[in-house]
């Protein structure tokens, strides 16, 4: 009997992966008090990453999963479908919020006022429905439903931060946002007249008989301009640094390890799945397009991060470029690229994620984050001040840590292709990066703090805090060392979606 | 004119796109966000229409139906759209409490004069 049970519960997997964070929201709300409704999303959080795990495994053990939502067969029904790349992006997305929660506890409480608290879990609960949904659906317009669900807790979410420029972040990440979104909307409308069907494997089979026509090739466009402006990529990148600066150091944390890689999926999934690698890479050359934007965007990006003042917009910078290495690696379009690309979606979400909750640290204790701030802290505050360092060496790309990895398979990609220019350019622009966050470790461990001045009294973070960091610098030096599930995966999503356009 | 609604939605999109872009009041841009919106929702509700159909209900007599599917989803765009204005607005509310105004250009110069 409870293997039967067992068995009906593995079959319904990816129904509950949706449908269990969006139950937790209003279950947040009725809680009424921001401890209990912490502990209801932090449950419902980590029993989404479990049923990640599942599905990963499932995927991995017997290929892809096809779920048909409420019994309605695809084409005309949602269909939910599960392959390498969106099981990999549903464990990047729920073990990053899972973590971020934990941290959460005592930083809310300080950035956060009480009567908000419990609505703050509730936008994050649909926060995390929305991404985990994008990311799951098999169905075009179901991407653009979840992204608003998604996009609009996001802004709710920024605008909690405690500073009132917060709103003004929340408000012009909302329109473009929204901008972004409803380009998207035309996209998949126009592929719908063209081939009336929006599942994506059904509209994979339905595109080429009428690729040649102006309405795919407008879709084609305003698909790129859209998904564009949600993954941040150069030109469409400026409602970022603001949103991740402003927005409470949980949030940050999180969406900066989750809600840009969702969007670079959506990139992956509508180019190689639905118009089809030979199509968009082959006859269009959407490659000509994205690698310059690319590369703009890491040299630029990098750039600006040296010459920021808070240390938050340094590193809201710094994941511009880092979107653009993941966009260079997809824009190689072979499969050590994509590989790269894959790879470095998971490596940085771990790292960033970890050097956001450290600042996260450092703002509890010292009350703000600008270079000064940090003074001296490196003895004042060794663990927290540790783990920035670490995923600081990761971020430049330092072998044994996760940020070697994704550079060695981009550098490994373009040598692959000849293209000698761009394996030095790599090594070069990471040398920027470790100009970035050299600053913050020279003032952290090589300056003294003034008397008197908050960093000068400042004690080690809370352990609740601890925790989490230490997950995430952990794991980016395991995963650093132990690439086979992290490249074996992304190497396997790669080859599927270069298949999957032939 | 045969194309005479994607015309409109084009002229629509070009406008609300431009009041976005254009304006420095946030209730402006909000409006222009609003019309660029509709006009997504009317270039869905054109793709649903078939010359010389009519509503789909099966009757007698009539063979040819519209779309009734471009129309549905268009519903859930229209309450995402409702949903982004309310927030939209909201926020408004709150910057005004928290500087006095909803003009762009002075939100900025605020924030550069507390730095």
């Amino acid at each position: 009997m409870s293997g039967s049970v067992a068995a009906d519960l593995l079959a319904q997997l990816a129904a509950i992966q949706v449908i269990l964070p969006l139950l937790a929201a209003p279950v947040c709300v009725l809680t009424g008090r921001g401890g209990r409704a912490w502990a209801v999303a932090l449950v419902v959080s980590w029993c989404a990453f479990l049923t990640a795990w599942g599905l990963l495994s499932q995927v991995l053990d017997q290929g892809v999963i096809r779920y048909e939502l409420g019994g309605w067969a695809a084409p005309w029904g949602i269909e939910y479908r599960i392959d390498e790349i969106n099981s990999f992006v549903l464990l990047i997305v729920s073990g990053v919020s899972s973590l971020a929660l934990i941290f959460a506890r005592t930083s809310v409480a300080r950035e956060v006022p009480e009567e908000k608290r419990s609505l703050f879990y509730c936008a994050w609960m649909l926060c995390l429905t929305g991404l985990l949904g994008i990311t799951i659906t098999g169905d075009a317009f179901n991407v653009f439903v979840f992204l608003e669900i998604s996009s609009l807790s996001t802004y709710v979410l920024v605008s909690l931060g405690s500073h009132r420029r917060a709103l003004v972040s929340a408000f012009r990440y909302l329109v473009l946002g929204t901008v972004g979104a409803t380009f998207i909307l035309i996209g998949v409308g126009l592929l719908y007249a063209m081939t009336g069907t929006l599942n994506m494997v059904d509209l994979a089979e339905r595109i080429p008989p009428v690729s040649q026509t102006r309405t795919v090739y407008a879709a084609f466009a305003f698909l790129a301009v859209g998904i564009g402006l949600k993954m941040a990529l150069f030109p469409f990148h400026a409602w970022l640094p603001g949103a991740y600066a402003e927005a409470p150091s949980a949030v940050t944390a999180f969406i900066a390890g989750a809600s840009t890689k969702v969007a670079v999926y959506v990139l992956l999934r509508f180019y190689f799945t639905v118009f089809g690698a030979s199509f968009a890479f082959g006859e269009l050359r959407f490659e000509l397009f994205l690698m310059p934007l690319a590369l703009i965007c890491i040299l630029i990006m990098s750039l600006i991060a040296v010459y920021q003042n808070d240390i938050k917009r340094t590193l809201a910078y710094s994941s511009l470029a880092q979107i653009g290495y993941m966009v260079l690696g997809i824009s190689l379009v072979s499969v050590a690229g994509l590989t790269g690309g894959i790879v470095h979606l998971f490596n940085h979400a771990l790292m960033k994620s970890a050097l956001f909750m450290s600042l996260g640290c450092v703002f509890y204790r010292v009350g703000s984050i600008s270079l000064a701030s940090l003074e001296g802290l490196g003895r004042r505050m060794p663990w927290t001040l540790g783990a920035f360092v670490v995923g600081a060496l990761s971020l430049v790309g330092v072998p044994m840590t996760v940020g070697f990895v994704s550079k060695w398979y981009l550098i490994f990609a373009a040598i692959d292709r000849g293209w000698w220019p761009l394996a030095v350019f790599v090594v070069l622009t990471s040398l920027i990066a470790l100009a970035y966050v050299w600053r913050v470790v020279e003032v952290a461990y090589f300056r003294t703090a003034r008397e008197g001045s908050a960093q000068a009294e400042a004690v080690e973070a809370p352990v609740l805090m601890l925790v989490p960091l230490w997950m995430l610098v952990a794991a980016s030096v395991y995963f650093g060392l132990d690439t086979s599930l992290t490249v074996g995966v992304a190497e396997r999503a790669a080859e599927t979606l270069l298949g999957s356009g032939r | 004119m045969v194309h005479f609604n994607y015309w409109v939605v084009i002229v629509l999109i070009m406008t609300g796109l431009y009041v976005v872009m254009a304006q420095t009041n946030l209730v402006k841009k909000v409006l222009g966000l609003n019309i660029f919106q509709v006009a997504v929702f009317i270039l869905y509700i054109s793709v649903g229409k078939l010359a010389g159909g009519t509503a789909p209900i099966l009757a007698a007599g009539f063979d040819r139906y519209a779309n009734p599917l471009p129309h549905v989803l268009i519903l859930t765009a229209i309450v995402v759209g409702v949903a982004t204005t309310a927030l939209a607005l909201a926020l408004v509310i709150r910057i005004d409490k928290a500087y006095g105004t909803i003009d762009e250009m002075e939100i900025e110069e605020l924030d550069k004069e507390q730095e």
